[in-house]
């Protein structure tokens, strides 16, 4: 490293003292493929005299190999890292980069230009103070930049450097550079209200406005772009909020000792200070802020420390101890925006993991109020959410949180979604706000409950499930099984797929959004059976495991038995009672289970029954036998 | 109220990322390579969990070229900390007769090292290994995620990294992946060493310069350690004032001459020296992208 700090050889104790007190910026460079990003960056490393004599032998020599500047060095090729990006050009992933001068320390996310890594940019803009967005002077604001502005103020971001590139090429143009500045501005009021943005007219490859002013821009008065970022003020916004510290770890080490691990994440404290635990809301003082190297007098944000706490009150991992004047809300049901982050689409209805801060609760996310059309910021119809679409849409969780706006807090307001099958963080989501509903409707107490209705009727109420191909013989089964239940003197009823498709689900298609909400009213309908105190039986298709262990969670313990009718396609299909095979065969029917749409059989049905071998008699049979062996056919 | 530096902030993010990984992963273990980066790395975690000792035992992979006094100091320092420490060698390895002086740096590497992790990684069934790695170090490493995700096979897939928006890691896995954690992949090689001043943490006495035997051996000074290299090349060897700016194995080590004494004096010859600290290390020198098909096939 070739920094010219005399400091250095005269003095280094000196020299690290100060080093070492310096702040520190992170920021995040993106915009459309070929602006220049991976340029300005290693022009920006170049020029801080961080590249090292090895590393710059091997650019040259990489330059003259695959490079794309002639004899010159190609700036970019030291910061495209991965070899598949070498040979495409393109930034595939979102690489971090440090580098320092006199002044700051700077950390820099370097985000991918295309399309499909909309994703890794809204990670880069996730931890970022400032957002520098290139823009090619020769083409102006693309749907790109509008997404990318989009994305960063979406995040959070608040100060932004349009960075308009390659002015070299466009004989350093005031006119067309006012021009992008106007189109941008227009653009960007519609953004955020409290937006600040930076113009610089610059060029990467010629070095013009990186480090210092340069006379090719004599017209331009404001500042170089390595003076802005020196000098920016990055305040820390979150000291001054109150204080807020998701648990991690409990601390217990031995019986006397029991404190609260995790990092501030906003606010101040200090011993004496009244604070809660959330969601529970029990109050307590703060004892002592513990680390390693002594208690402290104060604690701020973004430090990890441990608590103690006067009083022994309940706090776990995923709680969050919050300050007693100002506590944070507590709900279940949120408005949140969400930004896709996964191949596989948004399944409304379906239940995903949401984790924020330490917290991992199940989520179930409905179908979205709508879209946002990234050029126009316009709302537009949305039903589900494809990868890199953003939304608004509702959530449900399994259990309430704590939380605040995401604009208030990050770290309070911003979570990720888990598929529950592949384990993929499949979404990025922005708290808004909480919805009343949950908390103003409230369980009606019936005086004449649930087990006085089954009383009545002499009977254990329960859920059989057939699930099964199209054709395998779920209704066939249902319908003997009903006969003897009847012919017992049981209260029944049976839920067809096809009857209840003309009726309460007339309005629904054969997506797989709409097969998991069909299976998700269904379910509702045969929990309000059950509690009616009627067996219920369930012959749906219903293909996807995670919607029938949906409708088993709803129902209480025992009462959901799932009959895996397991019918081999190849008999199904010979059979092809309403001749739906066929169809779907020669493409007349769209998304038909087992043809062009999965079925996903149980993994641990309570029963499986074998239609090849067995009557639909004699299955009846079987499954009345289990009922008995189970006690659900005993007296209420 | 006093705003937190630059090395504040990334000791509070690194004691975030060792406690999620305590909190969520079933069997987790620390990597300990004896290095510098090791020991900082050490001193976060005790730090993380204080007054509780960290809930995880340490693993060395030992090749048998590490240098004498890194194998003596890590004996030490696990017992001072009271860590349970795991050492791992590939026995098949020791029975074929594998070293870089017969075989090479590449084929003792990766049967020493790279396939000694994989055996000591399924051996004890571990589903998240910290490792010390930064981003500053190589090109492919400034693209890796602080929570890194290896198949079953423990192979690296650049392609299908995870997203890791602000502070929150998806640490979920299934059946038999496993997970590498780097606390320390926002640091510098200049943070480390400012940290290591800053907490008075110890480290392998071969960072400092002293008079060491050293011979000549494809182009670089290494350090005669044992009587197992060769005796022709040991006949050679000359005592010089040399110390090691990374540590490994002592034949794929090189010295770099040195009067750096202290601490301080290292700094200052890390700030005005010309070459990146890799450049000692034997990898990378084949060919450009030799890091990352090392990283696919599992090396750390």
């Amino acid at each position: 490293m070739r920094l010219n700090d005399d400091l250095i050889e005269s003095d280094i104790a000196a020299y690290l003292e100060k080093h070492e007190h310096k702040s520190l910026l992170r920021f995040i460079t993106c915009g459309s493929v070929d602006d220049g990003k991976s340029t300005l960056i290693g022009r920006l490393l170049y020029d801080a005299k961080m590249i090292f004599e090895d590393q710059l032998a091997s650019l040259e020599s990489d330059s003259k190999k695959v490079g794309t500047q002639g004899e010159n060095i190609d700036f970019a090729l030291l910061v495209d890292g991965l070899t598949a990006e070498r040979e495409q050009g393109i930034t595939i992933d979102v690489a971090y980069r440090f580098f320092a001068t006199e002044k700051r320390k700077f950390i820099v996310a370097d985000t991918p230009g295309h399309e499909q890594y909309t994703r890794n940019m809204a990670t880069g803009a996730s931890t970022a103070d400032v957002a520098i967005l290139m823009v090619d002077a020769r083409k102006g604001i693309l749907t790109q930049t509008r997404r990318h502005s989009f994305i960063t103020s979406l995040l959070g971001i608040r100060k932004v450097v349009l960075a308009i590139n390659k002015m070299d090429l466009i004989n350093y143009s005031q006119q067309a550079y006012d021009d992008i500045v106007d189109d941008f501005y227009a653009f960007a009021d519609e953004l955020a209200t409290d937006l600040e943005i930076q113009p610089i007219p610059m060029s990467a490859l010629e070095g013009v406005n990186i480090t210092s002013k340069s006379n090719e821009t004599d017209w331009y008065d404001g500042p170089s772009l390595m003076d802005y970022l020196e000098t920016v003020p990055v305040g820390d916004r979150r000291l001054n909020t109150p204080f807020r510290m998701p648990v991690q770890w409990v601390n217990r080490p031995n019986l006397d000792f029991r404190g609260f691990s995790g990092q501030i994440a906003a606010g101040t404290i200090q011993p004496g200070d009244r604070v809660k635990s959330m969601p529970s809301g029990k109050q307590s003082t703060v004892q002592r802020i513990v680390t390693a190297t002594g208690d402290l007098e104060q604690a701020i944000a973004g430090q990890s420390v441990t608590i103690t706490l006067d009083d022994e009150i309940d706090c776990s991992r995923g709680d969050v101890l919050v300050s007693a004047e100002d506590p944070s809300e507590v709900s279940d049901q949120f408005q949140a925006r969400l930004l896709w982050m996964s191949e596989t689409p948004l399944l409304p209805g379906r239940r995903y993991l949401l984790k924020m801060g330490a917290k991992t609760v199940t989520a179930t996310v409905n179908a979205p109020k709508y879209g946002i059309d990234v050029n126009t910021l316009n709302d537009v119809p949305a039903k589900t959410l494809e990868l890199n679409q953003i939304g608004v849409t509702t959530l449900s969780l399994d259990q309430a949180i704590p939380y605040d706006p995401y604009d208030v807090n990050r770290e309070m307001g911003g979570f990720i979604l888990i598929d529950r099958m592949t384990n993929d963080t499949v979404g990025l989501g922005l708290v808004d706000f909480a919805l009343r509903r949950a908390s103003n409707i409230h369980w009606q107490a019936m005086d004449v409950d649930r087990s006085a209705l089954a009383e009545q009727k002499g009977q254990k109420p329960a859920v059989l499930w057939f699930t099964g191909l199209s054709g395998s013989g779920k209704s066939t089964i249902a319908n003997a099984l009903q006969k003897l239940l009847f012919a017992q003197g049981k209260h029944t009823f049976t839920l067809d797929g096809d009857n209840v498709r003309h009726g309460l689900n007339r309005d629904l298609g054969f997506t797989d959004a709409d097969r998991v909400e069909n299976i998700r009213r269904v379910a509702n309908v045969a929990r309000l059976m059950s509690d009616a105190g009627l067996i219920t039986l369930v012959s749906f298709i219903s293909p996807f495991r995670s919607e029938r262990q949906m409708a088993r969670n709803l129902m209480a313990d025992g009462e959901f038995i799932e009959v895996y009718v397991d019918t081999p396609l190849s008999v199904a299909e010979d059979r092809d009672v309403k001749g739906l095979y066929k169809k779907a065969r020669a493409g007349e029917i769209k998304n038909f289970t087992g043809i062009d749409s999965p079925y996903e059989p149980p993994r641990a049905p309570e029963l499986r029954i074998d239609t090849v071998n067995n009557s639909p008699e004699e299955a009846a049979e079987v499954i009345l036998g289990f009922m008995r062996e189970k006690g659900l056919l005993n007296g209420g | 109220m006093k705003n937190l530096t630059h090395l504040d902030r990334l000791e509070a993010e690194s004691l975030h990322i060792i406690r999620e990984v305590a909190a969520e992963c079933e069997n987790p273990v620390m990597l300990y390579s004896v290095g510098k980066d090791s020991a900082v790395m050490l001193h976060l975690a005790m730090k993380a969990f204080y007054p509780s000792r960290p809930p995880f035992p340490l693993m060395h992979v030992d090749t048998t070229w590490k240098f004498r006094e890194m194998i003596e100091f890590r004996d030490r320092k696990a017992k001072e900390l009271g860590f349970d420490l795991l050492v791992h060698v590939n026995e098949d390895g020791v029975r074929d007769g594998v070293g870089p002086f017969s075989h090479g740096s590449a084929v003792h590497t990766d049967v020493m090292k790279t396939l000694a992790l994989k055996q000591a990684l399924d051996k004890y069934k571990f589903d998240a290994a910290f490792g010390g790695a930064r981003r500053d170090e190589e090109k492919s490493r400034a693209k890796e995620r602080i929570f890194s995700f290896r198949s079953a096979e423990h192979r690296w897939d650049p392609k299908r990294q995870r997203p890791e928006p602000w502070n929150v890691y998806n640490t979920r896995i299934n059946q038999g992946e496993s997970v590498r954690v780097f606390p320390l992949s926002n640091w510098t090689e200049l943070d480390i060493w400012q940290y290591i001043r800053r907490e008075n943490i110890e480290i392998v006495p071969l960072y400092f310069a002293a008079p060491r035997p050293v011979v000549n051996w494809n182009g670089v000074d290494i350090m005669v350690d044992d009587d197992r290299m060769p005796e022709e090349l040991r006949s050679t060897a000359v005592t010089k004032s040399v110390r090691f700016r990374t540590l490994g194995c002592y034949p794929l080590t090189g010295a770099v001459e040195s009067t750096a004494a202290t601490l301080e004096d290292i700094i200052q010859e890390m700030l005005l020296t010309t070459t990146s600290e890799r450049q000692g290390r034997v990898i990378d020198a084949d060919q450009s992208g030799s890091m990352e098909k090392k990283k696919q096939e599992g090396y750390f």
